[in-house]
């Protein structure tokens, strides 16, 4: 086993444990605080994979923003001091019959095709050529993310802030 | 029983399907039983970065060049919005309603 097959067994196990804390924790700060070690892990992958800039971007955006986010919304609609801070699960044993049978259909797909694998391209820094592909074959999407952007957290106010509806 | 091992030894493209497609279950899982509107929006988030993870596996071991990374950016631009709004109609439905649970925002049923 080289040293790359070894990182990434120990960042998958980490990926994955995390997310199944986060899916069945009872208490939903928990959940909260292991989707934190998820967007590590799935960062870790993502440096395995040559992905520097997006690794940097996931934790940047996902665990600086989203994740701050999400505890806001926590905070923000739980009442603590009357109910111990739990959320329910609704039809446990037909989910996970169900994900079971979406997850075994996925997994032997994913092991019975022969997929076309025969790249394995090593990047040294993608930053740049990031930029470059930007600017030039996805200048048009670019622009739409940037207004969508725009829009989105002008929404997210108005939103927020109408008293009653 | 003999185990074939080999198939855990050469990280490869399958390596990294097989991680995203469990952590998807998981999402969908999580979007399917839970109660509180905020634990479907982490269900969400977990679907995404799966997705993500297929993009950029695809694009080192199949594609080789950059377009997947490119489709990674946006789509966790989308997640960041995505967030954003979901954030605010569930702070409205907490002050309307006195709670985030989406089975008891039935108004429409009624």
């Amino acid at each position: 086993m080289s040293l790359f097959d070894i990182a990434f067994y120990i960042i998958a196990v980490l990926t994955i444990a995390s997310a199944i804390v986060v899916v069945s924790a009872r208490n939903i700060i928990y959940s909260a605080f292991a989707l934190l070690f998820t967007f590590f892990g799935v960062a870790g992958l993502y440096v395995l994979l040559n992905a520097d800039f997006i690794a940097v971007t996931q934790v940047l955006i996902y665990v600086g923003g989203i994740l701050v986010l999400i505890i806001f919304g926590i905070m923000l609609t739980t009442k603590f001091f009357d109910v111990p801070v739990r959320s329910e699960a609704l039809h446990v044993g037909p989910a996970i019959l169900v994900t079971g049978a979406i997850m075994g259909t996925l997994v032997g797909v994913v092991l019975k095709t022969k997929w076309f694998n025969v790249m394995n391209v090593q990047w040294e820094n993608t930053t740049k050529k990031i930029g470059e592909k930007l600017m030039t074959d996805f200048l048009l999407p670019f622009e739409v993310a940037s207004v969508v952007l725009l829009v989105a957290l002008l929404g997210a106010v108005i939103i927020a802030r109408r008293e009653k509806f | 029983m003999q185990v074939n091992l080999t198939v855990l030894k050469n990280v490869g493209l399958e390596h990294f399907l097989v991680v995203s497609a469990i952590l998807f279950s998981l999402g969908i899982y999580a979007v399917v039983t839970r109660k509180n509107a905020i634990m479907v929006l982490m269900g969400i988030e977990l679907i995404l970065n799966s997705a993500n993870i297929n993009f950029i596996a695809f694009s080192k071991y199949s594609v080789g060049d950059l377009t997947g990374h490119l489709v990674a950016i946006f789509v966790i631009i989308l997640a960041a919005a995505e967030a954003a709004i979901a954030i605010a109609i569930i702070l409205n439905i907490y002050k309307n309603f006195l709670t985030v649970n989406i089975d008891e925002v039935d108004n429409l049923k009624r």
